[in-house]
């Protein structure tokens, strides 16, 4: 074996891929091998890092810098320059279009790379997680096998997860250990454990990430809760836009089982567990855990009555854990590190970290991984970089399409389950949308309605109606049609949705209808009074 | 078609995989009577089912669709950052609206709930690869790359 003196790091995800990263690649290792150096200079190809719009990017160790926007032209200077003189490329030949200054950053001290406590993407970006050799010696199954060296009763390692505090990612918080307990305890010979990837909340892609750059974490977590509750079958429903997540599921689930971690008679204790991958076909409902289970079912992707609840009458009405995937990723780590550790993360009430995307007129759009309860200012600010281009700050829908627009006076919250119920907003999925001084709350209303008109499942006709007509209201207000008490309108039909829809889609649309208005009154004013004629054209 | 049925089991749960790979097959993007008739068979399934099955889902379509199809992202992160301008771009360059076909059969143009790559807002999705961080300019060497490619 040789000794590498240095690493390139290459995330490989959706995005990157369009940018041209597989050709970057390419040349990386033409360049590196035309100049003798490919034995200890080695190109490893990570999953996402979570910085978005920055094109191809390459993290150079032992130097930490991190190359952003590289085009496969420059990769020879790279290699000539860094690679071979050890000298950082401040500015990038030949590639106009970028911000010279800035394709070049001191990797720990900015944006969305500053420091983190990563527990649920701790090996994204830093471990090559297509090679489960390297996956395996930088801890990964660690937590499995620990529960099969020492003999951890299922009950225990429930009664762990109770303790750490792990509180479901999907958005309702549910606690996790309770929901497994329930589970567990239920009456029933066949139990199912069943991945929630259908990852639909607008401005929300944190499942995809851990499912592109760390497929092992999730396979590994799900044993466990096949162990805890006594299952011995899993799904993942993964949503069909995410075709790079599927693959890698695919080969991962394919590389744990020829090695004997995953399948009949686990590491040879006798454990059995299998895990299929399911994909979505469209349909954003189907994330709520019951349509979900109707989807894989084979059925219309609509929500059952609850009760009963899945932890009883589940898939083919039998006993099923849902969790989503952000949540299954914290738990190897809760094994391996205890619930104590888990605990001095976070808060009391919300222990652990989460998952935020942080998107819109930010400086550096993307995902981060922080402390449960850091304040919205400091995730916009230091993680996000602050609203781009020097303009103000105006608001911030937080939670996703069902979530809450928060104003600059609320900057301040708290980001977990608690503080933000106090403000009568919600965690969600944890996207972060900021709008500055020009964005026009109207049009963010308008596209929000859009979508849970185009989404309802139409199953209940509260929602259904409800849906279109708040549509219509918005839209006339948009175009410059509207009247002052179509705002008092809007703020009933939501209501009555509130508390006549079956599902929580229906149930959660008077979040940003009743913030918007509230919150944001002006801007509604402003164009009720203002009646333009110029109609806009409807193009959908 | 036979081979693909026979890929799997036969079981109701295997109906979205199976409308999927169906689909993915055609040049043409869609899933004829004859299709969801021979589902329905092999799956031994009532048609008015599967029927209400795949109707229930936007992946699936049921009329011809293009070589390219087109689904435009217009979910509120998208919307802020101008997808908007990128739909007019877009039904300009092809000269069609939402839920058409160019008459060369070439581009579907489809509306969209987030694809899940907000990040690279306005986005869009040809088949099955990712447009990101798009201008009105970005857009036109994207269809005319297309065009090109036939
Ligand atoms: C309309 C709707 C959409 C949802 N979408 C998702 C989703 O995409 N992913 C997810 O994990 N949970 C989603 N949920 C929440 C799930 O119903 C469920 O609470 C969750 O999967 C439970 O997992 P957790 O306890 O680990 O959070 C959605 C709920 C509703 C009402
Ligand atoms: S509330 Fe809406 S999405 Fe939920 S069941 Fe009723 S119609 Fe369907
Ligand atoms: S909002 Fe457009 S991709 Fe998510």
């Amino acid at each position: 074996m040789s000794l590498q003196r240095m690493h390139i790091l290459i995330p490989i995800d959706e995005e990157s891929i369009q940018n041209g990263a597989l050709e970057v690649k390419r040349r990386l290792n033409k360049e590196l091998f035309k100049h003798r150096v490919e034995e200890e200079v080695k190109v490893l190809e990570t999953g996402p890092i979570g910085i978005s719009g920055k094109g191809v990017v390459l993290i150079i160790y032992p130097d930490k810098v991190y190359y952003y926007n590289v085009k496969p032209k420059d990769v020879k200077y790279i290699v000539e320059e860094h690679i071979l003189k050890g000298k950082v490329c401040t500015k990038i030949e030949n590639s106009k279009e970028i911000e010279k200054k800035k394709n070049v950053v001191d990797y720990e001290n900015i944006g969305l790379t500053r420091k983190q406590p990563r527990v649920v993407l701790d090996k994204c970006c830093i471990v090559n997680t297509f090679d489960l050799e390297e996956v395996i010696a930088r801890g990964g199954y660690a937590a499995l096998e620990k529960i099969l060296e020492e003999n951890i009763s299922p009950e225990a390692v429930i009664e762990e997860i109770k303790k750490s505090g792990l509180r479901g990612r999907g958005g309702a918080g549910f606690p996790t250990g309770l929901k497994w307990e329930f589970t567990r305890k239920a009456s029933g010979d066949e139990k199912f454990v069943i991945c929630n990837a259908d990852e639909g909340e607008p401005g929300t892609y944190k499942d995809r990430l851990i499912l592109e750059g760390d497929p092992h974490k999730l396979i590994e977590a799900m044993i466990i809760a096949g162990y805890a509750v006594g299952a011995e079958k899993g799904y993942i429903y993964v949503r069909g836009e995410y075709e790079l997540s599927i693959k890698r599921l695919n080969k991962a689930i394919k590389d744990a089982k020829d090695v004997g971690l995953l399948g009949d008679n686990i590491l040879e204790t006798g454990l059995n567990f299998d895990i299929e991958v399911k994909k979505g076909a469209g349909a954003y409902v189907c994330g709520e855990e019951t349509a979900l289970i109707e989807s894989l079912e084979g059925k219309r992707g609509q929500p059952r009555i609850k009760p009963p609840y899945p932890v009883t009458h589940g898939l083919w009405q039998k006993p099923t854990v849902v969790n989503n995937v952000e949540t299954l990723a914290n738990v190897p780590a809760i094994i391996l590190r205890g619930a104590d550790w888990y605990r001095s993360l976070g808060t009391e009430k919300s222990p652990g970290t989460k998952v935020f995307t942080v998107l819109g007129d930010v400086e550096y759009p993307g995902l981060i991984e922080v402390e449960m309860g850091t304040p919205l200012r400091e995730i916009i600010n230091a993680y996000g970089g602050g609203v781009r281009n020097g303009k103000k700050f105006k608001a911030a829908l937080v939670g996703g399409a069902a979530g809450v627009f928060l104003s600059e006076k609320l900057l301040d919250v708290k980001m977990d389950f608690e503080n933000l119920k106090e403000h009568t907003a919600v965690l969600g999925s944890g996207a972060i949308l900021v709008m500055n001084e020009d964005a026009s709350i109207v049009e963010m209303l308008f596209s929000i309605l859009k979508f849970f008109a185009h989404e309802s499942c139409g199953q209940c006709s509260p929602c259904r109606i409800g849906t279109r007509h708040l549509l219509e209201l918005i839209y006339k207000i948009k175009t410059g049609e509207g009247e002052l008490e179509d705002l008092d309108k809007m703020l009933h039909i939501a209501e009555t949705m509130r508390n006549l829809s079956l599902c929580p889609l229906g149930q959660s649309v008077i979040m940003p209808v009743a913030s918007a208005i509230n919150n944001f009154k002006e801007d509604f004013i402003k164009k009720i009074n203002n009646k333009n004629n110029m109609k806009e054209v409807s193009y959908a | 078609m036979k081979e693909i049925l026979e890929k799997y089991e036969r079981k109701s749960d295997n109906l979205l995989a199976i409308l999927h790979e169906l689909q993915d097959s055609k040049d043409e993007h869609y899933l004829s009577r004859e299709d969801l008739k021979a589902v329905s068979k092999y799956l031994n399934l009532p048609l008015s089912m599967v029927h209400g099955v795949a109707t229930f889902y936007s992946m699936y379509a049921f009329k011809p669709r293009g070589k390219y199809i087109i689904r435009v992202c217009q979910s509120p992160p998208c919307h802020l950052m101008g997808a908007t301008t990128i739909s007019k771009e877009l039904m300009k360059i092809l000269g069609i609206k939402f839920g058409e076909t160019t008459k060369d059969k070439l581009f579907t143009l489809e509306m969209s709930s987030c694809l899940g790559v907000c990040g690279v807002a306005p986005a869009i999705m040809i088949n099955n690869k990712v447009y990101g961080n798009l201008t009105p300019e970005k857009l036109k060497s994207i269809i005319e790359e297309k065009r090109r490619e036939k």
